[in-house]
């Protein structure tokens, strides 16, 4: 039996796992690097009592999670707030069946090779807030509550930002399709003719996942744990694994729309492109954690003052002027 | 501060968070290394011998009087003639005391006329029973082999090895200087050593 004649479902349901495997492992170190990458800017060593230079925490902590009991409040609405997890995580994972990793002879290293693979990342991602809002919304709670509300304002805000600084590099490469953007960039990562939809498009990211200095959702400072609060056990390392895994999405997209995918830098091609990829990708996920230790939370309004009224025209600055100079040059 | 204010501010932000990344850090591993204690420290208690090997403690009640948390016990009987467990007429039949209501001043210490009572450094306490915190005599005296007559502290091979080893002491108190510099400190040592012997 040759490989043409393995059934198409068979294919992706290996290339699913291969994919999931290897992300779920980035996933567990990821949160790994980003303990011990605080720890040492905080002048601590971080986890280091698992196994040698801490690297069995992340079994430590799944063994935890796993035994943990699963409480549910008796004021929630059951049905939503055991499904919220699973919505915020389906979505994380699914984004990655449309992320090209690399690519060979054979084709693309990928579950699928989408054309339209942006907008639906977007799509997914945009669902994935549903997880979050519902499980506010359901916990019956305060803090959750508070914490799903402005989750809800907070993304709509800042992806119309991100969805507009995209658009200026779909309009430079004239397609929608991930591993076309990356071919677009052969010559030139996108990084040098969209620097301001880059740099909108990576604050606008930090929002869209949540993180520090954006976190106004989790806000264990003025929101115990927001939308998470009631949350515990495998639940809540559900929602966990969906925020590390749209930290790693956004970050993968950074690379494949600015920074030019797998593609080498300076002609140095016999590195692999993968190589090229995960180290990209990698120092965006650096970058999350170092802005998390550097920078304090941001007020509410500020937020949204930020979002509303210099994200957004900024972007639509960017895409206009793109288009302008796209449409003249032709 | 404008626009290119805020940039450099940010700028020197992360450029702190970075070079923090690679300081040294300060944080003692602590099971594997221990930290060595001042001197004076104070921590669990001991009853010392004499030169002899006979008990200190002459069952005075002294410390328990002293004690601001009632946490010693203490109860006193006549030496028997041919088996004199202290050189003086009384001895302590039973010596107790519960580490959990201790708060580890060290005046039992300073009340105690024959210097029988001592803090050591020894703060490794932990234990899952409360009846365990409750030391009695065959916990709190000296083995008569062990440091007989002197001061854990003041014993030649300096704190007891069992305490840890002694790291690289880096921006914390200079124990030579520190201590010795403590008035009671000074009181107490030379009062020991007028005792001692």
């Amino acid at each position: 039996m040759t490989l043409d004649q393995v059934p198409w479902w068979l294919v992706v349901l290996v290339k699913a796992a291969i994919v999931l495997f290897v992300v779920l492992t980035t996933f567990a170190y990821s949160m790994l690097f980003e303990r011990k990458i605080m720890a040492w800017m905080q002048l601590r060593p971080g986890p280091n009592r698992v196994g040698p230079w801490g690297l069995m925490q992340p079994a430590a902590d799944a063994a935890k999670m796993l035994f943990k009991e699963d409480l549910t409040p008796s004021s929630a609405d059951p049905l939503i707030y055991k499904l919220a997890p699973f919505i915020s995580l389906i979505c994380a994972m699914g984004a990655f069946a449309v992320i090209p990793f690399s690519e060979s002879s054979a084709g693309i290293w990928g579950v699928a090779d989408v054309n339209a693979g942006i907008l639906v990342i977007f799509a997914l991602t945009s669902i994935g807030v549903y997880g979050i809002s519902l499980a506010g919304w359901s916990s019956g709670s305060k803090f959750p509550l508070l914490g799903s509300v402005r989750s809800t304002a907070q993304m709509i805000s800042y992806e119309l930002a991100m969805t507009m600084s995209v658009i200026g590099v779909l309009i430079l490469a004239g397609t929608t399709s991930l591993a076309g953007i990356v071919h677009a960039q052969y010559k030139m990562w996108y990084i040098l003719p969209q620097i301001g939809g880059f740099i909108i498009y990576i604050i606008t990211a930090v929002a869209e996942t949540n993180r520090a200095p954006f976190d106004l959702v989790e806000a264990e400072t003025e929101l115990v744990g927001g939308f998470h609060t009631e949350y515990s056990g495998l639940r809540f390392g559900l929602f966990f694994i969906a925020e590390y895994l749209n930290m790693i999405t956004v970050s993968c997209i950074a690379t494949l729309l600015f920074l030019g995918g797998w593609n080498a830098p300076f002609g140095l091609t016999f590195v692999p492109g993968i190589v090229w990829f995960v180290l990209k990708a990698g120092a965006f996920i650096f970058m999350y954690i170092w802005l998390r230790t550097t920078l304090p939370r941001l007020r509410y309004d500020r937020l949204m003052n930020f979002g509303w009224k210099v994200l957004l025209p900024l972007a639509t600055l960017n895409l206009m002027v793109t288009a302008a100079i796209v449409a003249i040059t032709g | 501060m404008g626009f290119f204010g805020g940039v450099s501010a940010l700028a020197q932000g992360f450029a702190t968070t970075f070079q923090y990344a690679f300081r040294k850090k300060p944080t003692v591993q602590y099971p594997n290394i221990k930290k060595q204690h001042a001197p004076r420290f104070h921590g669990l208690h001991e009853l010392r011998r004499y030169a002899d090997g006979k008990e200190r403690c002459i069952g005075c009640e002294l410390c328990s009087i002293a004690c601001p948390a009632n946490a010693i016990t203490v109860i006193g009987a006549e030496n028997a003639p041919d088996d004199r467990r202290s050189p003086g007429e009384r001895f302590a039949a039973r010596y107790e005391i519960d580490e959990l209501r201790c708060i580890f001043c060290g005046l039992c210490e300073e009340a105690c006329p024959t210097d029988a009572i001592v803090l050591t450094p020894r703060f490794e306490m932990a234990d899952y029973r409360r009846g365990s915190f409750i030391y009695s005599k065959d916990r709190l005296l000296v083995p008569p082999e062990a440091g007989v007559g002197v001061a854990p502290d003041e014993r030649p091979g300096g704190i007891p090895a069992d305490l840890g080893s002694v790291i690289e002491q880096k921006s914390t108190v200079d124990i030579a200087t520190g201590y010795s510099a403590t008035h009671r400190g000074e009181i107490l040592k030379t009062q020991r050593k007028g005792l001692a012997g």
